[in-house]
């Protein structure tokens, strides 16, 4: 079975020159839980896009499940992302003035998936995130650490075998940061693939893989609590 | 790894729970822009309703009138001239097989009428003295305000029936007396207006005897009114100036007095395309305030779009949520402008007492120039919703 990333020599080139991904080939296979970890500007949210198909190579291949990304069309793309990917973002993107319930069910709009069907999921992934007490509640009412439960809620409830998380627990408290680790991990063991940028030097040593990331460019990987740790160090 | 990548299908409803509920997270501004093309379509709406409801309260008229009636007076001949029918016209016209009744008017030539012998002539306020057949009222649905009409008895004396204009003019009532011809005739009558026979209005009638006795009348009928059997109406107008004049049929003026009513209201369009045209750029400025909402929203919402874009929506799927919420803003002005036209309406009609007509087909021509609407002013704003780079609206916070 072929890994479920990989990458092959991909760049990614801005205006003006800036090269925010250079060279780069990796592979994840099924089942791997792993950190991107890099300075401020190493070019981690620009990998993890490349990876979340939301953009694509300068040059070089990505491929997801075998699906050349530079290859499919906008509606097969489109197709790979509601039935492959869950994403997390550091700024949870929940809809303002919608109860969670709701939210959560917005994570299979795309998957044509009946409405009905789609909010008995929804029920069932925000248990699975601990929030069955909180269905009714919108975006203000909840704390950092349940809105971004919440949006791990939507990003699980279809499923994906890949789930990307540019800085979850940016955001967050430790302890609530803490808690949304805690269910990646548990995501993780039932068998999804979990990529996960972190700035954070305690969740970074933690991970069983990491991806260390400077100037755009992967680096030799250290032994953890080394090269990794240094990196962090300089950033804070 | 080869499964295959088919984007999922965004049922009706759900396009349209979501094109919804972006309208509901700005409840004011959705307001004010549907406002926009309410006015619009409110303004045609009540245009094209109120001048219907016009034309309603016409054709009811006219169908207690009677579009039957039929007149003849003297034109003009070859040269120019005025010429007059012949005295024994109206018996001939009279003796058409399907006319049920003939009547007629007469000019009385330098014959004025004025309030008392003080006034000034001239200032006869541009009453005309007729000489009026006994059978007159019954013969153009006519129908008197106040006093008796002229009959056989009557019409030997001086007495005289006004018209609603000239009595009003005149300031005179029945029992009164007026300063017709130069002599002192006594109002018996005043009659409504008369909408098949509108130069009664401003008319003072006298008897045929009494104008040929006392006014030097020379007795050629200058207006023949003549009803006829409905369904041979217009055979009958056809040889109408033949057997009044017989000699010279060209020379005879043949009218139907219920078209120049329907004539004066089709005059009375040229106005109507005028305020229908104002609607039209109040619509069409709606429409630029749809499209201005549609943009700024888009604006704001990049978020939003690279959150769904990200879920897997298709460029496609995320400009039909644009379009589906342009043509929900701009039906939900349709539908109110459509209710608002139409009580303009019926409140404009129930102050005139014309039965209110909101054409259906108005209410569906107003709706579907908002869809259509709806879709140029939403098209843009969805179309750079969806080449909106999903990175790019992500990052926006
Ligand atoms: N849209 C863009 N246009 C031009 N340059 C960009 C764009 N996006 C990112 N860059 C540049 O590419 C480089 C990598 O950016 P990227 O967002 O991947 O960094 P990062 O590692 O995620 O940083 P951070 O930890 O601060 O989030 C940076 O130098 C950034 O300025
Ligand atoms: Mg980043």
């Amino acid at each position: 079975m072929t890994a479920l990333i990989e990458l092959e020599r991909a760049t990614k080139r801005y205006a003006g020159d800036v090269v925010a991904l250079d060279d780069v080939s990796i592979s994840i296979g099924r089942g791997e839980l792993a950190g991107i970890v890099g300075p401020s500007g190493s070019g981690k949210s620009t990998l993890l896009n490349l990876i979340g198909t939301l953009d694509r190579p300068t040059s070089g291949t990505v491929r997801i499940d075998g699906h050349d990304v530079g290859e499919l069309s906008d509606r097969e793309v489109s197709a790979l992302r509601s039935q492959l990917i869950g994403f997390v973002f550091q700024q949870f993107h929940l809809t303002a003035g919608v109860v969670a319930l709701d939210n959560v069910a917005d994570g299979l709009l795309y998957a044509g998936v009946p409405r009905a069907e789609r909010l008995r999921r929804a029920a069932a992934a925000l248990q699975q995130v601990g929030l069955s007490h909180r269905m009714e509640h919108r975006p203000h009412e909840l704390s950092g650490g349940e809105r971004q439960r919440v949006a791990i809620a939507r990003a699980l409830i279809g499923h994906p075998p890949l789930l990307l998380a540019d800085e979850p627990t940016g955001n967050l408290d430790s302890a609530a940061g803490a808690g949304v680790m805690d269910l990646l991990r548990g995501l993780n063991s039932d068998g999804t693939t979990i990529l996960i940028i972190t700035h954070d030097q305690q969740i970074a040593t933690s991970l069983p893989r990491r991806l260390p990331i400077s100037d755009g460019r992967m680096q030799p990987i250290a032994p953890p609590g080394i090269g990794a740790t240094k990196e962090i160090c300089h950033e804070s | 790894m080869s499964r295959e990548l088919i984007p999922g299908r965004l049922s009706l409803p759900d396009l349209v729970r979501v094109g919804q509920a972006g309208l509901r997270a700005r409840p004011l501004r959705v307001l004010l822009s549907a406002l926009g093309i309410a006015i619009g379509i409110a303004a045609m709406v009540a245009v094209v309703g109120i001048s219907s409801s016009s034309r309603e309260d016409l054709n009811r008229q006219l169908q207690s009138l009677g579009t039957n009636l039929l007149t003849a007076g003297p034109g003009k001949n070859l040269f120019g001239e005025d010429v007059h029918l012949p005295a024994e016209s109206v018996a001939m016209v009279g003796r058409i097989e399907p006319v049920t009744s003939v009547s007629a008017t007469a000019l009385v030539q330098d014959a004025s009428v004025y309030r008392t012998d003080k006034i000034p002539a001239g200032q006869t306020g541009g009453i005309q003295v007729l000489a009026a057949q006994v059978d007159l009222l019954p013969t153009i649905s006519g129908q008197l305000a106040e006093g008796v009409f002229l009959n056989e008895a009557i019409a030997q004396y001086p007495a005289v029936v006004l018209g609603a204009q000239a009595a009003d003019h005149l300031g005179a009532a029945p029992h009164q007396q007026v300063y017709l011809g130069k002599q002192w005739f006594t109002v018996v009558g005043v009659l409504q207006p008369a909408p098949l026979a509108p130069e009664l209005d401003n008319a003072a009638l006298v008897g045929w005897p009494a104008a040929e006795k006392l006014l030097g009348f020379d007795g050629y009928p200058t207006t023949i009114y003549a009803r006829a059997v409905e369904d041979d109406v217009t055979a009958v107008q056809k040889v109408l100036a033949t057997t009044a004049n017989p000699e010279a049929p060209n020379e005879v003026d043949v009218s139907r007095p219920s078209d120049a009513l329907a004539a004066q209201q089709a005059a009375d369009a040229t106005l109507n395309a005028l305020l229908l045209g104002l609607g039209a750029v109040a619509l069409l400025v709606g429409g630029v305030g749809v499209a201005n909402t549609m943009v700024i929203s888009v604006l704001e919402r990049r978020g939003e779009i690279g959150l769904r874009r990200s879920l897997g929506a298709t460029r496609a799927q995320i400009r039909s949520q644009f379009l589906a919420e342009a043509l929900l803003l701009s039906t939900l002005g349709g539908v109110g402008g459509a209710l608002i036209g139409s009580l303009v309406t019926i409140g404009y009609a129930f102050s005139r007492g014309w039965p209110a007509v909101v054409p259906p087909w108005a209410l569906a021509g107003g709706l579907l120039a908002t869809l259509v609407l709806g879709s140029i002013a939403g098209l843009y704003p969805a179309i750079r919703a969806a080449r909106l780079s999903p990175t790019e609206a992500l990052s926006t916070p």
